[in-house]
Order: structure tokens, then C-alpha cells, then sequence
């Protein structure tokens, strides 16, 4: 299947996730510039990490204006697959294809470390192939990554089961001491309604190798790779 | 003219930034401060507009761009006419 990474000015996770797309699990992978209109005809879109215009405004505000993010917007209102990675999900909310905001971390701390999520849907395009219940080691690299959504929006990620991984111990257990960031119902990945679009906050391109610690990550890039085909 | 707006977060969000400049004013001493809101400020050097103009523009690309809605609250006001 082909990918498309997504480079926008701050971006500084294109490289990896293209890189465990390409030479790790042997995918075609190009890279999309954020001032294109063209998508290349790639079956997945993916936002990677970074600081895309030096997150200014506020994360992701700004790139929700550029050009190839309209060509985005199209591609996941037809059901194709767009995976936003940590500021491709604060992109990914800015330009209203996930629901929700994040807020500062309750620590008001930049987090850089290890943490464990539970998951919990497997019947998406991202999950098919973990098992629900399933602790994941993957790291996070954020300040703003405290999810943040209304009650109703809450009840209603909960209720469609959009809500993929949630912070967790290394056991499994949903607790407060877990919540590393202050996310509300400790969410750390979720989908939209459809469940074409996910967005999540911990880098699975930062753990697709067991040189790097984990390679907990690989089975989301798996699980689409084996949806599409 | 000149338009001074001002982004918030709203009332019901948790201001993490706002309490820690809080509980640093207590350690100061001054405890009778009893909440502390952080926001943002834009200053916007405009040609000039009329007050309907002004009413309808200025409310919209707050919405649209300088807040984002489900966390911020936003108000402005004009502060040079000239």
C-alpha cells in the first residue's frame, strides 16, 4: 500500500515515520508537502509529530489552513485513512475531523518518557490486529496533550467506542496515577465517528523497533497496512 | 483603527497556567487574590470599517481563528478609532 507523510514547517516526526514506513515495514511512502493540492494517490494519510509553524496560536491552528489540509479533509470525508500522531492530532481537532482540545499538561511539564496504554477497541482500521485489553509501551512528546472535550462530546466517544487507547499502568489498570497529562477519562487515542480518522498522542513511529525499546508501535502501522489490503 | 481582543480560556476549563500564578502571588503574600485567569492578547491594526462591518468581522475570525471554541472565550474592544 502507499503512504503519505505529511511535512509542514516544524514538522520533526516526517523523517521517522517515514523511514518505519518505508524501510521497516516495507511500504511505498512518499512525502506530502502542506502547500500541495496533491495527495499522490496514497491509500493513508499520515500527520506526524512535531511543531508544525512553530505552534503558533495554539498547536495545529495554523496548519489547518494549508492548502493540502483541504485535500485531507476531502480523502476522510470519503473514509479514507488519516492517522494524526501527536501535533497531526492537535491538527487533526483544529480542523474539526476529531472532536475535542488539549489543553497544557496538569504538570505544566513538557513529558518526554516511556508510558503504557490500554486498548480499547481493536475493531478499528488502527487496532485490528491488537487485542482489546492489550498494554502497549509507547512514548509520548508533549506539553499539550491533556485532552479536553465536553461532557456530551465525552459520552458521546464513549457511547460510539471512538475512544482507542487510554493511559494506563503496565497492567491494564485505568487510574489517576496513569493519567500522565490530566486527559479527561485518561484518553490518549481516539477516532471519529466513522472510524477512518485517528488521532493519538503517543509516537508509534518511535517504537517500531526493539533498538529504540519497543516496537509496541508497530502493530497501528500493521493493523491499516492489513486493512487495505 | 485599532482592535484590542482578548482569548480565554472559558470558565468551565481548568487554567493550569492561571493557577500556578496564583499560588505564586500567595507565596508573595498577597492571599487575598482568589482566582487568576491567563489569556491572550491580539492587537489588530484595521482600515477603517463601519460599526456594522466591525460587529460582524471582528466576533468572526475570533471564532474561526484566534480562539478555538470548545476551550476559549474571546471579547474585544475598539481602542484607537483613528
Amino acid at each position: 500500500m502507499k503512504f503519505g507523510v505529511v511535512i509542514f514547517p516544524g514538522s520533526n516526526c516526517d523523517y521517522d515515520t517515514y523511514f518505519v514506513l518505508r524501510d521497516i515495514l516495507e511500504q511505498e511512502t512518499v512525502f506530502l508537502w502542506h502547500k500541495d493540492h496533491d495527495l499522490k494517490n496514497v491509500d493513508c494519510v499520515v500527520l506526524p509529530g512535531g511543531f508544525s509553524y512553530g505552534d503558533y496560536l495554539r498547536s495545529g491552528a495554523i496548519a489547518k489552513f494549508s492548502p493540502l489540509m483541504q485535500e485531507v479533509k476531502e480523502f476522510a470525508s470519503k473514509g479514507r485513512l488519516v492517522l494524526g500522531i501527536c501535533n497531526g492530532f492537535q491538527i487533526l481537532m483544529e480542523l474539526d475531523l476529531l472532536p475535542g482540545a488539549m489543553l497544557r499538561n496538569k504538570s505544566l511539564k513538557f513529558l518526554c518518557q516511556f508510558v503504557t496504554i490500554k486498548v480499547e477497541n481493536d475493531k478499528t482500521p488502527f487496532t485490528h490486529k491488537a487485542k482489546k485489553g492489550s498494554v502497549l509501551r509507547i512514548p509520548i512528546a508533549h506539553y499539550e496533550g491533556n485532552y479536553f472535550a465536553h461532557p456530551e462530546i465525552i459520552q458521546g466517544l464513549e457511547a460510539n467506542k471512538q475512544v482507542v487507547f487510554r493511559y494506563s499502568d503496565a497492567q491494564g489498570n485505568i487510574n489517576e496515577e496513569a493519567n500522565v497529562n490530566g486527559s479527561l477519562g485518561n484518553i490518549a487515542g481516539i477516532t471519529n465517528r466513522e472510524g477512518n480518522v485517528m488521532g493519538m498522542m503517543p509516537h508509534p513511529e518511535r517504537a517500531s523497533e526493539i533498538l529504540l525499546g519497543s516496537q509496541d508501535g508497530r502493530v497501528i502501522f500493521q493493523s491499516i497496512i492489513e486493512y487495505n489490503s | 483603527m485599532r482592535v484590542r481582543i482578548l482569548v480565554s480560556y472559558k470558565d468551565s476549563v481548568l487554567d493550569p497556567q492561571g493557577q500556578t500564578v496564583k499560588n505564586a502571588l500567595h507565596t508573595l503574600g498577597y492571599d487575598f487574590i482568589k482566582d487568576v485567569r491567563q489569556g491572550k492578547v491580539f492587537e489588530l491594526d484595521l482600515e477603517e470599517l463601519s460599526q456594522e462591518e466591525i460587529v460582524k468581522v471582528i466576533p468572526e475570525i475570533s471564532d474561526k481563528v484566534l480562539a478555538n471554541p470548545i476551550i476559549e472565550k474571546f471579547s474585544w474592544q475598539i481602542i484607537d478609532k483613528s
